[in-house]
């Protein structure tokens, strides 16, 4: 990482007065510019409904497609045989994998998938041919019609059985190993405590299921509208399945109905494509919620065996582990998350020594891949836990010791990778450790209690105990390991109204709103527009891991700058100034000494000013093969306090408050932030308690939203923002952290921490089971 | 789609379209046509049988309406007479589908987690079919047993339902604070004139289940003419003696999943009991 010195560093901590009560020059207007509450434009239409997304769009002589996909999670195709729904009256196309045009194989990092199984499914829902009718029921039945005979195989669903298992995939069945190596092996400590945990699957359960259109074009191209999160992407991978230069397929974004992965499934995406160019007409489909849990791809399930040593005190002195990842059958970003995994197994705590094995293999369940916090999350919920054990084992508080143990800026990582950004870990903790307690309910009405299990549920205050325990966490942010970063973006303006032309996709992170503040920071134009993202824009790389704030925020930054060196450089040369003399503020330019005042408007009369600026943070490299490398640009911490009530005789559980402190480096849009932790905190409680997507032998029960628990509004606890530690991060424009992911990842490891307080029981596996939080009554 | 107006019309129209499905609510049926589940040649809403929508009192009983809406029974005047059906009816899920789903649509999907069927077991309820060849009663656990059946143009028309004046208590056991399909649920109701505790347990058979033997045991041991009040340990029994009876063994070892379900038998049938005791 670059040279930069922490001390450096302005630090501004803020709580949530701050956020509340953000300070307006003049009263009735409307918020502007960075660190304002600007509101985002679109909030309205959703809000009321009205908002466009995929699923509503619709094209003159419009067909339906359906994708035939695998019941089975393992099986060979002896044959298909599409006789039967080409017949079917209505039916305009068949395709399935003959019909490929070009490549075969397609994978956002990898092209280890295949557009349509031929020889081998490889999991329940593996897509196998698609088709277009003129009605969505007549497409559906034509699917069903599509006869195809399999021999069954015996499907790998436990990933300690793919190493000695038959290859499931012509790549083999291991995708990756990473042997961390950092340190004395033969070091040990005074206590040892070891821990066997388990991470279920997470889905990330978008509100709205994938859905697309896609409209062939007269130079013989197709242009497929979709909520894709990455455009370019999955631009170029369907040009190289449909045999097309990438020019004549254009990726159109609309409304991303919830992303907290990868989108859009290019299980359909292709066939959409294919169909529209097979039949020359405008084709569309709209998964159902079945469909969308069997296409995307899921958080990955995680086997973690740890062991770590520590001296009397409480020191830490080795940790050793193994991570086993289940991928599904397909990479993916399976890498990308092992490396996460292994690079951070440790937590954000100091370790002298570290010795952690990772591995992420191939089986026939459901298929895996990034989904926020992947990695981080998984082994936040164990290191947590083995700081609990310790604690216990040495009859120390859980928040003293994670206290004496926190990283800070200028410490090493186990990947030998210096923390040079800002990393707050010990205020953060005790800054939720020292919060105040919530009320216990004895204090309160019993009616007004909630007790676990919801009101008038089966709850009885007699058998409910209160816990309280801690999770630290860390995630990197941007692509690591080498990933070129970059992101272009192009500001116009003309006359008094600017526009940001970014392909920069905000999938509800806020990149719009934010786009919109940095230009009137920069401009002190108040009307910014910014324009729909399709793929002829120059790119600006994938929504995920906090990169559009980082780098197409710089992008939008820089470019704004440049105009602004536009418009001033004429009148500084006029008054025989720089254009540093000259300043825009409030929506007027003036100069140094006060004696040139004009409004921005004014001045952008009749001109119409354009510039394109590119972002790239500076670079990592590959982690090696003992798993060291300056691997990540940066990295964001959180410390959550959980505070739980559980049934001990029901084993039901209920999250009363969780108080979050986070490194944010710079608030950019308080209200903003405070959505972005309460929605990742949420996520994260779906993760400790309900979500978790069953399989049995490869195949998914129960893919609906009654049987995968979301939480609600009931289970949604009092998030109290206790302290946003604003030290900014130098490298990264405008100082700012991601803010989405860290919560997600800290939130499960401190509702089990809280459970484990509350039960005495180990709480080693998420959800946590109900049967996993009975206690004793004594307890 | 027919919309009758009364449930003769309803007949006739079932009666003259036999691969019609009736709906009421939808929130079952309707969730098994868009998921391709089920293709209903055609449909006969209830939705406009104004008769089948409240309640009528017939010596020490309630004759219920199929079309009762969850939300209608969830609401005081409901809850005052048959307590533990307001419960379970309250318990069955978020407001939408409270507002839309009948007493009868959860009768007739019949799904092992609905709400209310293992209140109607404790109360003994008996349905009261129109169909045909005219009414003809049937207990409720009968159809759910599957020993008798709907026939061709038949409909649930009303439940009839003791009114028992006396505590009752319907709880569930689910995976979040927020509506959630039941792990285990009970409904309990005490019969004081008849000295009598019945109590069903739903969600862990594919229909309700009655513990006779424990409610007999536990009958007899309640001072009906006093305080009607059970030692702890008597509470503690019961949920046990329920349990065992409700959750079996399934070979040895028993399996840790069987053992938390049979814990949260017991822990909710003594929790029921001790409610409607102490109430």
């Amino acid at each position: 990482m670059s040279g930069q010195d922490a001390a450096t560093a302005t630090t501004v901590t803020t709580t949530m007065t701050a956020l509340t009560a953000t300070p307006e020059p003049e009263g009735p207007q409307v918020p502007r510019g960075i660190g304002a509450s600007v509101e985002a434009t679109d909030t309205r239409a959703k809000t009321e409904g009205t908002f466009p997304y995929a699923a509503d769009l619709w094209a003159e002589g419009l067909l339906w497609a359906a994708v035939l996909r695998s019941p089975h999670a393992h099986a060979r195709i002896v044959s298909i045989d599409t006789t039967a729904a080409a017949e079917m009256p209505g039916v305009r196309a068949v395709v399935t994998h003959a019909d490929v045009p070009g490549a075969t194989t397609h994978g956002r990092r990898i092209a280890d998938r295949p557009v349509f199984a031929h020889d081998v499914v490889r999991h329940h829902g593996e897509p196998i041919a698609a088709v277009a009718a003129d009605h969505p029921d007549t497409a559906r039945l034509a699917a069903a019609a599509i006869a195809v005979e399999y021999e069954l195989l015996d499907p790998v669903t436990d990933p300690e059985q793919s190493f000695g298992a038959a290859a499931l995939h012509p790549d083999g069945n291991l995708i990756r190993h990473i042997p961390l190596r950092y340190g004395d092996p033969e070091a040990t400590g005074e206590v040892v405590v070891e821990g066997l945990y388990r991470i279920g699957r997470q889905d990330p359960a978008p509100i709205g299921a994938e859905a697309g259109l896609a409209v062939p074009r007269p130079d013989g191209g197709v242009d497929l509208y979709t909520a894709s999160t990455d455009p370019h992407t999955d631009r170029d991978l369907a040009a190289a399945c449909f045999g097309l230069e990438p020019d004549r397929v254009r990726v159109v974004v609309t409304g991303v109905p919830g992303a907290t992965a990868d989108r859009e499934d290019a299980a359909f995406q292709l066939p959409l494509g294919l169909l529209a160019l097979r039949t020359g007409c405008p084709v569309k489909l709209a998964a159902t919620r079945e469909e969308s849990f069997l296409g995307h791809t899921h958080r990955h399930p995680t086997l973690l065996r740890y062991r770590h040593h520590a001296d009397a005190e409480g020191r830490l002195v080795k940790v050793e582990a193994q991570i086993l990842m289940d991928a599904g059958a397909y990479a993916d970003a399976s890498a990308e998350s092992l490396a996460a995994a292994v690079a951070f197994a440790c937590g954000p705590y100091v370790v002298p020594h570290a010795f952690v094995e990772g591995w992420v293999v191939r089986t026939n369940n459901p298929p895996s891949g990034h989904v926020r916090g992947e990695g981080a999350m998984q082994v936040c919920a164990a290191y947590e836990g083995q700081m609990d054990k310790l604690a216990a084992a040495l009859g120390i508080d859980g928040a003293e010791l994670r206290m004496r143990n926190v990283l800070a800026t200028g410490d090493l990582l186990p990947t030998g990778q210096t923390v040079t950004c800002p990393a707050p870990v010990a205020e953060l903790l005790r800054s939720v450790r020292d919060f105040e307690l919530p009320a216990l309910p004895k204090d309160a009405p019993e009616d007004e209690w909630l007790l676990p299990g919801g009101p008038e549920g089966a709850g009885e205050p007699g058998a409910v105990r209160r816990g309280v325990g801690y999770g630290v966490g860390m995630v990197h942010m941007l692509g690591a390991e080498g990933t070129d970063e970059v992101s272009t973006a192009t500001v116009k303006v003309v006359g008094g109204a600017a526009t940001v032309i970014c392909a920069a996709v905000d999938t509800g992170q806020g990149f719009g709103t934010l786009a919109r503040q940095i230009v009137q920071e920069v401009l002190g134009v108040d009307e910014v527009a910014v324009a729909p993202v399709d793929t002829d824009q120059p790119p600006a790389g994938p929504a995920a891991h906090g990169r559009h704030t980082w780098v197409s925020g710089g992008a939008v930054e820089r470019a704004a700058k440049m105009v602004r060196t536009q418009l001033l450089q004429p009148m500084a040369h006029k008054l025989g100034m720089s254009t540093e003399l000259l300043q825009i503020q409030d929506g007027r330019i003036t100069s140094y000494d006060g004696a040139f005042s004009m409004t921005v408007s004014e001045a952008m009369a009749g001109k119409e000013l354009w510039a394109t600026a590119q972002c790239r943070p500076h670079p990592t490299e590959p982690l090696d093969a003992d798993g060291q490398g300056d691997a990540f640009v940066g990295l964001a911490f959180c410390a959550i306090r959980a505070v739980v009530d559980v049934d001990i005789e029901l084993g039901s559980v209920r999250v009363v408050e969780l108080a979050v402190a986070q490194d944010v480096g710079r608030i950019l849009n308080p209200r903003q932030l405070q959505a972005r932790i309460e929605a990742g905190v949420t996520q994260g409680v779906g993760a400790a308690l309900t979500e978790n997507l069953r399989t049995v032998a490869g195949l998914v029960r129960h893919p609906d939203l009654t049987g995968y628990a979301l939480p609600t509004a009931l289970d949604a606890p009092t998030v109290r923002i206790v302290k946003l530690v604003e030290e900014r991060d130098v490298v990264a424009p405008f100082g700012a952290k991601a803010a989405s992911a860290v919560p997600v990842v800290t939130t499960p490891a401190a509702i089990a921490s809280a459970v484990r307080a509350a039960t005495g029981r180990p709480v080693n596996r998420l959800p946590i089971r109900p049967s996993a939080a009975v206690g004793a009554p004594n307890s | 789609m027919t919309l009758p107006a009364s449930l003769d019309e309803a007949v006739a129209a079932l009666t003259a379209m036999p691969a019609a499905v009736p709906v009421a609510g939808g929130t079952d049926l309707m969730a098994a046509v868009n998921a391709g589940l089920l293709r209903p040649a055609a449909l006969v809403g209830l939705g406009r049988i104004n008769e089948i929508r409240g309640w009528q009192y017939q010596d020490g009983h309630a004759l219920l309406g199929a079309g009762l809406t969850h939300a209608r029974m969830g609401r005081p005047d409901f809850a005052a007479l048959i307590p533990a059906l307001a419960a379970a009816a309250r318990a069955a899920g978020p407001p939408q589908i409270r507002n839309a789903g009948t007493l009868g649509g959860n009768i007739a999907t019949a799904a092992p987690t609905g709400d209310a069927l293992p209140v109607l077991a404790a109360l003994e309820a008996v349905l009261v079919i129109v169909g045909p060849g005219g009414q003809r009663e049937i207990p409720v656990s009968h159809l759910l047993a599957g020993r008798e059946m709907l026939r061709p143009g038949e409909l649930i028309g009303f439940v009839r339902v003791p009114l028992l004046h006396a505590p009752q208590v319907f709880l569930k056991a689910t995976g979040r604070t927020g509506p959630g399909r039941a792990v285990a649920s009970v409904g309990l109701v005490l019969d004081p004139a008849r000295r009598g505790v019945r109590c069903a347990i739903g969600a862990v058979a594919p229909m309700p289940l009655r513990p006779l033997e424990a409610e007999q045991w536990v009958a007899s041991l309640i001072d009906w003419d006093g305080g009607r009040s059970l030692a702890p340990e008597a509470l503690e029994a019961f949920g046990e003696y329920v349990a065992a009876a409700c959750v079996p063994d399934q070979g040895e070892p028993v399996a840790p999943g069987v053992l938390h379900l049979r814990r949260t038998v017991a822990v909710l049938a003594r929790r029921a009991l001790g409610r409607a005791l102490t109430s």
